[in-house]
C-alpha cells in the first residue's frame, strides 16, 4: 500500500532520500478550506437562531426556517462540519509528519474520507430542515446517515492506524494518541447511542433500540463524550502539536502528557449522568457522574498546564505572532471551561444552572473559546505551509480577528450567566403570600435584552471569522511563493 | 521514574495502544449503563403507563421532528417550585415507551411533561397556529402548517410493528387496529369504544377537519403528558428506585 501511496505523490516518486517524506497534502488543503466554510456557515446559523429568539418573527412562519429544525444545523454544522473538518484535516497533517510517513491509502483514501465527510454533514443538515431528525441532541442524524457516517469512519481510522503503522518514527507521538482516542471512542459512542430499527428499508423514520431512561443514559454517555472525545480529545490533539510548532519549544513535560492522556479518557466516559441531575435516573448514577466530573477537572488543568507551560522561555511570541495568541487564548478558555464544567455537575449547582441559558454559555465559552479558537490558531499556522507561501498576508488582521472574536465571547458568555441565573431565580422566587412570584412567561419576557446582547456577540464573533477569511484568501492569491520547490503537491522537506 | 519508561512499550505499539485505550474508555460506561438494564427497581412499579395510541404516537413523531426538545423539557424534578409549577415530579416508568426519551436539556418554554388536560385543544391549535396570538410574550415559532398536513394513516401499522420488534408491548389487535384508531380518537369520526378498551385513559381530541392532521396528532400528543399515571393512587414503595 505504501507503495502505491508514493507511487501517486508527485515529483518524488520513485526517488526516496532518506529525509524526504512526499506528503499528501491536497486533502488536508480541501480539509482546511472545508474547516473554514463549514465555520462560516456554523456562525452564521447560530447567530440566526439566536436572533430567532429575540425576535421571533424571524422564525418566519415556515416549516423549514423554524428555531427547532435550524438548531440542529447549527450545532451539527459547528460541531461535526467545522470541528470534524478541522480535527481530520489537522490529523492527516500531523500523522504524516510525526511519523515521517506519508498517508496509508495515498491521495485516493483520504479524498474519499473527505468528500465521504462532507456527503454526511449534507445529508444530515438537508434532513433537518426537511424534518428528519432522531430527536438526540448531537446525534439528530436518522438510521442512514449514521450508517453512512460508519463507513467514512472507518476509512479514516484505515488511514490514521495505517500511516502510524508505516512511520519512520519509533514512537507515536503525543498529539496521535489523543486523535486516535478520538476515533475509537467517537466509533464507540457512536454505535452505541445508534442503535436502531427503520421502519422501513425506503423510509427515513427509525426507532431507537433503547427507551426512557436507559435511552437518556445512553444518550448523555454520548452527548457528555462527543465534548470528551471530539471536542476536547480531539483538539488536545492540535494543541500538543501546534503549539509547540508556533512557539518552537518542545512540549513542557512528557511525563504529565501520559498522565493527562489515560487520567483524562479514563475519567470522561463517566461524567454523562451530570446532564441528568434531579431527574428521573437512578440517584446512584447521578452521584457517580458527579464525583467524576468533579475528578475531571484534574487532568484538565493537567493538559492546560501542560499547553500553557510549552511556552516557557517564548512568551515573547505572545506579543509578535497573534496565531499563536489564538492557540494560547484557546487552552485558557479550554481551563476555565473545564472548571465551569465540575463546577456545574455539584448536584447543588445543578439545581440552579440546569435547563437555563447557564448550560448555553458554559458550551459556548468551551466551543468558542476552546475549539474555535485552537483551530484558528493551527489553520493560520497551516495555510502559508500548505500553500508555500512565506507567510500570512497580514498579522494586523490576525490581531483584529482575535480582538473581536474575544470580545464577542465575553459578550456571549455573560449574557448567558446573567441570563441564565436570572431565569432559574425567577423560577424558584416566592412572593410574600407564598405564591409562585413569577409566571413562566413572565420569566421568557425578561430574557430579551440578554437574548440581543449574545446575538450582538454572535455578530462579533462571526465578523472575526469572515476578516479570516479574507486573510487567508489574500494570502493564497497575493503572497509570494515560500520556496523554489513548486510542486503541485508539494513535497515537504523533514523540517523538526 | 520506571514507570514512565514502561510507557515506551505501549506509544511504540499501535495495536496495544489502541486496545488498551479502548478498555480505558469502556469501563464507565459499562458500569453506568448495563446495571439499568439488569436492576429492577430503575423504572418504578407504578400502573397506568401504557404504549402510545397510533394517533398520540404520531404526534410524538411530530413532536421529535420539530425539535420541541430544543426548547422543552419533559422532566419534573423534585423541587418545591417546580412540582407547584408543573406537577408530580417525573418517574422513569413514565417514559419507559418513549423513543427517544424527550427529557430535553433547556427551557426556553416550559416543561411539558404534565401539560395533557391543562389546555383545551381549542387553546392548543390557535397556540400552535399563532403563539402570540394567545401568549404575547412568547418567543415559540408559529406552527399553523400542521393544520394543513394529513397524516398517513394506513402506515401507522408499520410503526407500531416496528416499536413491537423493540419490546413495546403492542398486542396484536392494536396493530391490527392501528388505522382505525387513529381515526377514532377524533371525536368527529365517531365510534371510540374499541380505542379506548386498548388504551385506557385516552383523551379524545376534537378534530380540525375532515380528515385527520398533524394538528390532531400533536395535540392528541399534547393532552396524554403526564396523565397515565393516577398519583393518588401510587405508595411512596411502589416510587422506590
Amino acid at each position: 500500500m505504501a507503495s502505491v501511496a508514493d507511487a501517486l505523490s508527485g515529483p518524488y516518486a520513485g526517488h526516496q532520500p532518506a529525509q524526504r517524506v512526499d506528503y499528501v497534502e491536497d486533502v488536508v488543503r480541501a480539509f482546511v478550506i472545508a474547516t473554514v466554510f463549514w465555520g462560516v456557515v456554523g456562525f452564521a446559523a447560530g447567530l440566526y437562531i439566536a436572533l430567532q429568539l429575540a425576535f421571533p418573527a424571524l422564525n418566519l412562519g415556515l416549516e423549514w426556517t423554524t428555531f427547532g429544525r435550524l438548531r440542529p444545523v447549527h450545532t451539527s454544522a459547528v460541531i461535526f462540519a467545522f470541528g470534524g473538518n478541522a480535527l481530520i484535516g489537522t490529523s492527516l497533517y500531523v500523522v504524516q509528519r510525526t511519523c515521517r510517513a506519508s498517508l496509508f491509502g495515498g491521495w485516493p483514501l483520504a479524498s474519499f474520507v473527505f468528500w465521504g465527510y462532507q456527503l454526511f454533514i449534507v445529508l444530515a443538515a438537508s434532513g433537518y430542515v426537511l424534518g428528519i431528525s432522531q430527536g438526540k441532541e448531537y446525534a439528530e442524524p436518522e438510521w442512514y446517515v449514521d450508517l453512512w457516517l460508519t463507513v467514512v469512519w472507518v476509512a479514516y481510522l484505515v488511514v490514521f492506524g495505517g500511516t502510524i503503522l508505516k512511520r519512520n518514527e519509533p514512537h507515536i507521538y503525543v498529539a496521535n494518541w489523543f486523535y486516535l482516542a478520538m476515533i475509537l471512542t467517537i466509533a464507540v459512542l457512536h454505535l452505541g447511542n445508534n442503535a436502531a430499527l427503520p421502519v422501513s428499508f425506503f423510509g427515513t423514520k427509525s426507532y431507537g433500540a433503547a427507551s426512557g431512561v436507559q435511552d437518556a443514559m445512553i444518550q448523555w454517555w454520548y452527548g457528555h463524550n462527543a465534548v470528551g472525545f471530539f471536542l476536547t480529545a480531539g483538539f488536545l490533539g492540535i494543541m500538543y502539536y501546534f503549539i509547540p510548532k508556533q512557539a518552537e519549544r518542545p512540549v513542557y513535560s512528557y511525563r504529565l502528557s501520559i498522565v493527562h492522556f489515560w487520567s483524562l479518557i479514563f475519567l470522561y466516559i463517566w461524567a454523562g449522568p451530570h446532564h441528568l441531575h434531579y431527574t428521573a435516573l437512578p440517584e446512584w448514577t447521578q452521584m457517580l457522574g458527579m464525583t467524576f466530573s468533579i475528578m475531571l477537572w484534574m487532568p484538565s488543568w493537567g493538559g492546560m498546564i501542560n499547553g500553557i507551560m510549552t511556552l516557557s522561555g517564548a512568551w515573547d511570541k505572545l506579543r509578535t505572532d497573534p496565531s499563536l495568541r489564538f492557540s494560547v487564548t484557546a487552552v485558557a478558555f479550554y481551563g476555565m471551561s473545564t472548571f465551569e464544567g465540575p463546577v456545574m455537575s455539584i448536584r447543588a449547582v445543578n439545581s440552579l444552572s440546569h435547563y437555563t441559558d447557564w448550560t448555553i454559555g458554559h458550551v459556548h465559552s468551551g466551543a468558542m473559546g476552546w475549539v474555535g479558537f485552537v483551530t484558528f490558531g493551527a489553520i493560520y499556522y497551516l495555510v502559508p505551509k500548505l500553500w508555500n507561501r512565506t507567510g500570512l498576508y497580514s498579522t494586523r488582521l490576525v490581531s483584529w480577528h482575535f480582538w473581536i472574536a474575544t470580545l464577542g465571547i465575553v459578550f456571549y458568555i455573560t449574557a448567558m450567566w446573567v441570563s441564565g441565573i436570572m431565569q432559574a431565580l425567577m423560577w424558584r422566587a416566592y412572593d410574600e403570600l407564598g405564591f409562585l412570584q413569577y409566571a413562566f412567561v413572565e420569566t421568557v419576557a425578561a430574557m430579551h435584552p440578554f437574548y440581543v446582547i449574545r446575538a450582538l456577540g454572535g455578530v462579533f464573533y462571526l465578523t472575526g471569522a469572515l476578516i479570516m477569511v479574507y486573510n487567508l484568501v489574500m494570502t493564497v492569491r497575493a503572497m509570494p511563493e515560500a520556496a523554489a520547490v513548486g510542486a503541485p503537491r508539494a513535497a515537504a522537506v523533514v523540517a523538526a | 521514574m520506571s514507570l514512565f519508561l514502561k510507557h515506551k512499550k505501549i506509544e511504540t505499539n499501535l495495536v496495544l495502544m489502541a486496545v488498551l485505550t479502548l478498555i480505558t474508555v469502556s469501563i464507565g460506561g459499562l458500569v453506568q449503563i448495563v446495571p439499568l438494564f439488569t436492576i429492577e427497581t430503575t423504572i418504578e412499579r407504578v400502573e397506568g403507563v401504557r404504549p402510545f395510541t397510533p394517533l398520540e404516537l404520531a404526534g410524538r413523531n411530530i413532536y421529535v421532528r420539530e425539535g420541541c426538545y430544543t426548547c422543552h423539557s419533559q422532566q419534573i424534578r423534585p423541587f418545591r417550585d417546580e412540582i407547584e409549577r408543573y406537577g408530580h415530579y417525573s418517574l422513569a416508568a413514565e417514559s419507559m415507551y418513549d423513543k427517544p426519551f424527550q427529557w430535553g436539556s433547556k427551557r426556553t418554554g416550559p416543561d411539558l411533561a404534565r401539560v395533557g388536560g391543562k389546555y383545551s385543544d381549542a387553546w392548543h391549535v390557535a397556540h400552535l397556529i399563532d403563539p402570540r396570538a394567545v401568549v404575547p410574550e412568547s418567543i415559540m415559532p408559529a406552527y399553523a402548517f400542521l393544520a394543513g398536513k394529513r397524516l398517513d394513516v394506513a402506515g401507522m401499522a408499520d410503526h407500531l410493528r416496528t416499536l413491537r420488534a423493540l419490546g413495546v408491548p403492542y398486542s396484536d389487535d392494536m396493530i391490527a387496529n392501528a388505522a382505525t384508531d387513529m381515526v377514532a380518537q377524533r371525536t368527529v369520526d365517531g365510534d371510540a369504544a374499541g380505542l379506548q378498551a386498548r388504551y385506557p385513559k385516552v383523551p379524545l381530541v376534537a378534530g380540525d377537519g375532515p380528515v385527520p392532521t398533524e394538528m390532531d396528532a400533536l395535540v392528541a400528543y399534547l393532552q396524554m403528558l403526564g396523565t397515565l399515571v393516577n398519583f393518588s393512587a401510587v405508595t411512596p414503595q411502589q416510587l422506590k428506585q
